[in-house]
């Protein structure tokens, strides 16, 4: 039963997106939101504007124009001491004022830690819809935003409306879509506003900050060639077959979710649902039978190519080549013969 | 301390099934469990009472049948129970939900003043994860997301400090009580309950709360009605057209169809050759 949008509402315009900045750098996701904005606001015939906060700087300075390169129009920024490092409470507070002075009718975060702790506070305290980790946003025909996300641990789609409230507002996982084309030379309106707060009202005080060792960064997600294994491995040595062609290939190794709770490979190696979602230019799965739970996780691959001894595997259902054998043969071949292809180019040239 | 933790009843999602022609939910006979991430918080809960004394709450908004994970709670070692049930509860979006469940706390914090609530980092159902911080902005509690461990309660101070997950490292913070925390998965391992705690639970009296009884005075706040968001359709997900293009293998050496494979994905992409070039130099 769709009601006719409240009056106070209808001067909700423009479509909005977050730039989460940790530590002087800004997440990624940021960037392919703008790119998927620049398609809603187009559809819209609206802007597009990026909200930049954090501490004044030469990053918060580069963070706006890389916003420019990457599709926006104007930017709304709260430059100031006290967001040097997240803390719910004074973002919060600086994005309910920007949003209530400026009105959006479409806002966009990443579904990232930083992204679904803010996002969730925001929607309630503005007490309007979220939809949460959608995989697609589209603007249906009477201009509202559809936010279709997966549900049920993947197994189902569901399309979500905030009909009669604004701004809609919605979250996307890293790498769910993709990374726009940086435009150089484009320029935009910055639009200044205040974070009226001090330090002694914000209650929650960082004591430390404890960063990851290097030697644990995992950046499978943004990895171009990634070769991963399943529970058709047999056991944690065949994972070494796994990861030599991946150091052939210059990519990153993961794994269904089974062979990480098996411990064969460590947690942030899980590739799908409950995992990292991977957008790379190849994607070899071997002995992985295909789960809708692992499969929403590695769709955006531009190719997929699948091991399985099983010619029925759900997994030949959406990967794009197959070959119907034992992984713990072929493997090691294309280790061997993409090694001597491309030594055999390298030389040639 | 009174410490109050959320719990949801989910269905075991492996076994959800669609209804092949209307493409709808077949939730009949689909075993419900506590959601997996809130042991977590129900965990770390308890740990908190045994060392600080006091006692722990557990609350769940859901049908009358949710009583069974309150009764699974409390086999664990919670020392009471909370179900808020309601037709005015149906169809509730993240923001109704956290409504309602931030009208019962405050009723019981008037009763027995809540130094923390915990709830689960997300649910394995509606997987939103906006639950716990919908219910810290609604009561003005300081919202610890991610929560790893906590480090120190100081009960006379009203300080707590904890570690959080945050983006590329781990954030220590230190907070005032009331504080609201969801807690990260993995961080520690459900107790089995002792004989003493399943008798107790088996007999225990569940408080059931309508709407009404939770003190919800706004029924427009609540259920559907309180919802924002609209669930417009449910549907599976589109099998993909051609399935995957299979190399020959019949008769054909690993070695063989290693290079048929390169041939084929080469010919398919011709700037993935380049690509691989550069990468496995780099590498
Ligand atoms: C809420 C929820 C979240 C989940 N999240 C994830 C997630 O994020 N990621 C994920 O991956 N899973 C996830 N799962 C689990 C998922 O449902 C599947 O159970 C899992 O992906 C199966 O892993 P697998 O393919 O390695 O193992 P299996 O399903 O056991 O498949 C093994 C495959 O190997 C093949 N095989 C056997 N021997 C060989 C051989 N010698 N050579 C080649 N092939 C061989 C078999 O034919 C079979 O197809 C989740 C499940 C739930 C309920
Ligand atoms: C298919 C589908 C998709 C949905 N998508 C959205 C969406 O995008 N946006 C939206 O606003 N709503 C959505 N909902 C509705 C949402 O699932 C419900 O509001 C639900 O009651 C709470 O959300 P959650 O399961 O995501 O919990 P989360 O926010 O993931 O839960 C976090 C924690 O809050 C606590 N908690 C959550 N629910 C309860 C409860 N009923 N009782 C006690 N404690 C609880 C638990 O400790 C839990 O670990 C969706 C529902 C369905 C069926």
């Amino acid at each position: 039963a769709k009601k006719e949008l409240p009056d106070h509402f209808k001067d909700y315009k423009n479509v909005w997106v977050f730039i989460e900045m940790e530590r002087g750098k800004v997440h990624t996701v940021s960037w392919e939101l703008l790119g998927e904005g620049r398609k809603l606001a187009d559809k819209l015939g609206v802007e597009l504007a990026a909200v930049v906060m954090g501490p004044p700087g030469a990053d918060l300075d580069r963070a706006i124009s890389d916003s420019w390169a990457y599709g926006a129009d104007l930017a709304y920024v709260i430059a100031d001491p006290l967001l040097t490092d997240y803390r719910n409470q004074p973002f919060t507070k600086g994005l309910n004022d920007l949003v209530n002075t400026h009105k959006p009718e479409i806002l966009l975060l990443g579904a990232s830690t930083l992204g679904r702790d803010l996002a969730g506070s925001l929607a309630t305290t503005l007490k309007t819809g979220l939809t949460a980790d959608c995989t697609e946003l589209a603007i249906d025909s009477d201009n509202s935003l559809a936010a279709t996300r997966p549900t049920f641990g993947g197994t189902l789609l569901c399309t979500i409306y905030t009909l009669n409230f604004r701004p809609q507002m919605a979250t996307v996982r890293p790498r769910v879509m993709a990374m726009p084309e940086r435009v150089e030379g484009r320029s935009g309106r910055v639009i200044p506003f205040p974070l009226t707060m001090v330090e002694e009202n914000i209650v929650t005080k960082i004591l430390d900050f404890l960063p990851d060792l290097t030697s644990n960064k995992v950046n499978l997600a943004y990895a171009d060639i990634v070769v991963a294994g399943g529970m058709g491995l047999g056991g944690p040595a065949n994972f070494k077959l796994v990861t030599d062609l991946a150091q052939v290939l210059g990519g990153d190794f993961g794994g269904s979710r089974p062979t990480i709770q098996k411990g064969w490979i460590p947690a942030e190696r899980q590739i799908g649902q409950t995992g990292k979602t991977i957008r790379p230019k190849l994607y070899i799965a071997a002995g992985i039978s295909g789960a809708i739970q692992h499969r929403v996780g590695v769709e955006g691959a531009d190719m997929i190519l699948a091991i399985n001894t099983d010619p029925n595997a759900t997994i030949f259902e959406f990967a794009h080549y197959g070959i119907v054998g034992d992984a713990l043969q072929i493997l090691p071949a294309l280790t061997k013969a993409f090694q001597e292809r491309l030594t055999q180019v390298r030389k040639a040239s | 301390m009174h410490i109050v933790v959320c719990i949801k009843q989910v269905p075991d999602s492996a076994q959800i099934r669609v209804h092949p022609v209307t493409n709808t939910i077949m939730r009949q006979g689909v075993p419900t469990i506590i959601n997996p991430y809130d042991l977590f918080a129900l965990e770390e809960a308890l740990r908190l009472r045994d060392k600080m004394g006091g006692k722990v709450t557990v609350m769940t908004m859901g049908p009358p049948m949710a009583d069974e994970s309150l009764r699974k709670a409390l086999g664990f070692g919670a020392d009471a129970a909370v179900l808020l049930t309601d037709r005015f509860f149906a169809g509730s979006d993240t923001l109704a939900t956290s409504f309602a469940l931030a009208t019962a706390i405050d009723k019981l914090h008037k009763e027995d003043p809540i130094s923390v609530v915990f709830t689960g980092k997300q649910t394995i159902d509606g997987d939103t994860a906006q639950v716990g911080p919908g219910i810290a902005q609604r009561l003005g509690l300081n919202q610890l997301t991610y929560v790893s461990g906590i480090r120190e309660v100081d009960v006379q101070a009203k300080t707590i400090v904890v570690e959080r997950r945050a983006e590329g490292g781990t954030q220590v913070l230190k907070t005032a009580l009331p504080c609201l925390i969801t807690m990260l998965e993995g961080t520690n391992t459900m107790r089995r309950g002792s004989m003493d705690d399943m008798f107790r639970a088996a007999r225990a009296a569940i408080a059931t709360w309508s709407a009404k009884d939770a003190g919800v005075e706004d029924m427009t706040k609540c259920g559907l009605r309180g919802s924002p968001t609209v669930v417009k359709k449910v549907f599976a997900p589109q099998p993909r057209k051609d399935k995957a293009k299979l190399v020959e293998t019949a008769g054909k050496t690993p070695a063989d169809v290693a290079q048929a494979t390169i041939d084929t994905l080469f010919a398919a992409n011709t700037k993935l050759e380049g690509d691989l070039l550069k990468l496995s130099a780099a590498s």
